[in-house]
């Protein structure tokens, strides 16, 4: 069953839940074979009801130890801004749409989401967005994430240290 | 009046001599190699959450050259401690493992205020100076928390008064794509190794290692 993942982290994101839950988006998501919403809603305030949104199947939780589980099962991850959240979902090889919280202004945690973007890793929205992206979105554009390097840290280090 | 003119002389003598030492120990960090004589004993400053999950990616790779291991946390996170040992139990499992956990209390919590940050910082020294020089490590490795501050600095401190080359190894975390985090700004002058990880940033701090992505 395709899945959709949406992960707010440890903030609250109520706009993004809200959103991805109204019954237009609800049919766009439905339109493009997605059939189950699983929501990690964390400190919002709403949680919505398994039975509040007909179409598809939704789960909704505030939080879990590992959200991995999650993330392998979904076919596409939308995510707010976070640095943990974005890495998590590409370290999976997911495709990843990030919403931007557009009531936090100037949030260094925002620097590496458009970034990502830029070297066309992620999708990028806003939540007055959210609709119209998942409707006209691509996913074949998106290039794989390999993962960070610390072998050559540790090389840099050895010769920098004179490690045998 | 001649002993409060000596008394001044012997002060500023004192501190052109503790600059020119500063200098010395900053300017000369490239060419200590502490590798050739033996393990390197290393002090791995974890700050929380994220940072705790970067520095252990980074440890991942160091072999087992790097001993002992010593960890620092700050008293008041939860979660690291069980991260450090799962991930020490699992690398260094057959080999007799050589690392410690050490607490101090945490130099900022996140949104606290720059003068209360001072104050609990200059606490924060109180714990680390006895610290590291009872540890004595050869480096300082640490990726943005508050709490690597005065720890470093106390590992500078060793080095001017020539007890100890403490060389300082500073990751920027990856999060961090145009600007420097606040402990990024303040490390980067008396940082050994620099290192950052997007190119934007070499562009803006010539003396940073740029190693592509390592985390």
């Amino acid at each position: 069953m395709n899945t959709v993942f949406v992960t707010v982290g440890t903030t609250s994101f109520d706009d993004l839940i809200e959103g991805i839950t109204c019954p237009e988006t609800v049919q766009v998501l439905k339109a493009r074979g997605y059939e189950r919403l699983v929501l990690q809603a964390g400190r919002g305030s709403i949680l919505p009801a398994a039975d509040s949104c007909p179409h598809v199947r939704l789960e909704a939780y505030r939080f879990k130890d590992s959200i991995a589980e999650d993330i392998r099962q979904a076919d596409l991850v939308i995510s707010h801004a976070g640095a943990g959240s974005c890495l998590e979902a590409l370290g999976a090889g997911k495709p990843l749409l990030v919403v931007v919280n557009d009531k936090l202004m100037n949030n260094h945690q925002l620097e590496m989401a458009r970034q990502l973007h830029k070297d066309s890793h992620l999708l990028y929205c806003t939540c007055s967005t959210l609709t119209e992206t998942l409707r006209t979105m691509d996913l074949s554009v998106l290039q794989p994430f390999l993962p960070g390097q610390p072998k050559n840290f540790a090389n840099f280090l050895d010769k920098a240290f004179g490690v045998q | 009046m001649a002993f409060l003119v000596g008394v001044v002389f012997a002060l500023l003598l004192l501190c052109l001599s503790f600059i020119i030492r500063l200098y010395h120990v900053v300017k000369t960090g490239s060419s200590y190699k502490p590798g050739t004589r033996g393990p390197v004993a290393v002090l791995i400053v974890a700050g929380s959450g994220g940072h705790t999950t970067e520095i252990l990616r980074l440890m991942e790779c160091l072999s087992a050259a790097y001993t002992p291991r010593h960890y620092v946390i700050a008293d008041t996170d939860g979660m690291s401690q069980e991260k450090i040992c799962t991930f020490e139990r699992s690398k260094h499992s057959d080999s007799e493992s050589q690392f410690t956990i050490c607490r101090i209390p945490r130099s900022r919590e996140v949104h606290q205020s720059w003068s209360s940050s001072v104050i609990s910082t200059l606490d924060a020294l109180r714990y680390s100076l006895p610290l590291v020089f009872r540890l004595r490590p050869d480096m300082v490795l640490c990726n943005g928390p508050g709490t690597c501050i005065p720890l470093c600095v106390t590992g500078l401190l060793l080095g001017i008064l020539g007890l100890k080359k403490v060389s300082i190894v500073y990751v920027e975390s990856i999060c961090r794509v145009e600007t420097l985090s606040l402990t990024g700004k303040i490390l980067y002058p008396i940082a050994d190794y620099f290192f950052v990880q997007w190119s934007s940033l070499r562009d803006k701090y010539p003396k940073s290692i740029f190693l592509g992505r390592i985390v």
